[in-house]
């Protein structure tokens, strides 16, 4: 049992084998990365606790709408992406920073390194931020990234996704992951997707098509929550 | 309960989110503590640097506290968040400008020696990976809790070297004979 600080309310562990593991070799990049010696099991304390939740930056207005970004509107499937950062108690996460980037709807990134033969979109840099509110809600207004072709194993072709970055209330919150599309039949040949263990894991990250989010005549609404770790209820003491 | 949101890779494009000079310097002129420069490497299994990366630190202000509520003394220090991120650049390495924390408060009330909270992204690796820094010229490092739990033959991958007056360097190696050691917290 970890010992803490006296007032000190913990964070929950994720349940065994809920987050991918590191050693994946349906990944290929995961042989040279992923760490071989065991994780060393440390009680949280204050550094881990705490994490940054203020500061991040003033957000500029256009921030959330990567459709507003350029002098024109981007080439694409407009969709609306409304979600709410919670932790696994319901409870909202207020005022913290999700951030999001994505290939273009070519499945193109805006970056120097991605060579896939598809146009780049000069309306469309494709990275967004905001803060949730009191609520915990947040909306993002973009395109649909297009699927892209990867040379993990032959004809391998990421399913379109968008790359998340939340921070919660502390640094054991932090996470970083990819929203998928529903129905999505690249979803089950993806070893990214799949190398998430259980079924109940993976759907957390296929957002769903909402009528009641989409736009008549203008955009189609996805809904996308984000649940991070809950506290125990009560402190750790002496 | 609800079903925690899973973790996936950052992917090789990252940079398009946090290009490598996002949050390198933590701090201003007017930002109070000992100014230090912590950099070094990120490597592979095969000793190749990583470019594509993104390097996390979180600590405390000088005095040892943090800048959140959660702290029993919290900093109101709005010159030092303690937050910084970075992309690695071309050849794998990252440099932080920040302060030398404080010792922060332990387990059951024992001091911590100072540390940086370092995070790990990169390509292929599907969670975060999670570890610390902490300075080869603290005599407090030696009752560390959280060091001394660490295997001793591996608490030098924690220990950033000083090669000059407030320069500190540390490599961050995934695999390998110096593999930095990761926690589960
Ligand atoms: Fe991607």
């Amino acid at each position: 049992m970890n010992r803490t600080d006296p007032k000190i309310r913990p964070y929950r562990h994720p349940p065994e084998g809920h987050d991918p593991p590191n050693d994946a070799p349906g990944y290929r990049s995961t042989a040279l990365r992923h760490p071989t010696q065991p994780l060393v099991i440390i009680p949280q304390t204050l550094s881990e606790i705490t994490g940054p939740v203020y500061g991040y930056g003033r957000l500029g207005p256009m921030d959330h709408d990567l459709t507003r970004q350029h002098v024109a509107e981007p080439l694409g499937e407009r969709i609306i992406i409304e979600g709410r950062v919670l932790d696994e108690d319901e409870r909202p996460v207020p005022e913290t920073l999700v951030e999001i980037w994505q290939a273009n709807a070519g499945g193109r990134y805006a970056h120097p390194q991605d060579v896939h033969d598809a146009p780049l979109d000069p309306n469309f840099t494709g990275a967004g931020r905001v803060e949730t509110d009191t609520e915990g809600c947040f909306r993002f207004v973009t395109i649909k990234p297009g699927a892209y072709p990867w040379k993990n194993h032959h004809n391998a072709w990421r399913p379109p996704h968008v790359h998340f970055s939340v921070f919660g209330r502390s640094f054991l919150t932090r996470l970083i992951t990819q929203m998928y599309f529903p129905g999505d039949p690249l979803l089950r040949f993806d070893p990214i997707f799949t190398s998430i263990p259980t079924e109940r894991a993976r759907q957390a990250l296929v957002s769903s098509f909402e009528l009641d989010l989409t736009q008549p005549g203008w955009a189609l609404g996805y809904r996308f929550d984000i649940v991070l770790r809950g506290r125990d209820a009560t402190p750790m003491g002496l | 309960m609800l079903t925690l949101t899973p973790s996936q890779t950052v992917g090789p494009f990252v940079a398009i989110l946090v290009p490598s000079q996002d949050r390198g310097s933590l701090v201003t002129e007017r930002t109070s503590g000992p100014r230090i420069v912590v950099e070094g490497m990120v490597r592979d299994g095969a000793d190749t640097p990583v470019p594509d990366a993104l390097v996390e630190i979180w600590q405390a202000n000088a005095a040892g506290h943090y800048r959140h509520p959660d702290d029993p003394r919290p900093s109101a220090d709005d010159t030092f968040d303690g937050y910084g991120r970075m992309h690695t650049r071309r050849d794998g390495r990252f440099t932080f400008e920040t302060i030398k924390p404080g010792s922060v408060t332990g387990p059951s009330g024992t001091p911590q020696a100072p540390h940086l909270v370092v995070g790990l992204y990169a390509r292929g690796l599907l969670t975060r990976l999670l570890t610390r820094m902490y300075f080869e010229d603290e005599p407090s490092n030696g009752q560390d809790p959280i060091l001394t739990a660490v295997p001793a033959e591996r608490r030098t991958t924690l220990i950033a070297t000083c090669e000059s007056e407030g320069r500190y360097r540390l490599d961050l190696a995934l695999q390998g004979t110096r593999e930095t050691v990761f926690f589960d917290v």
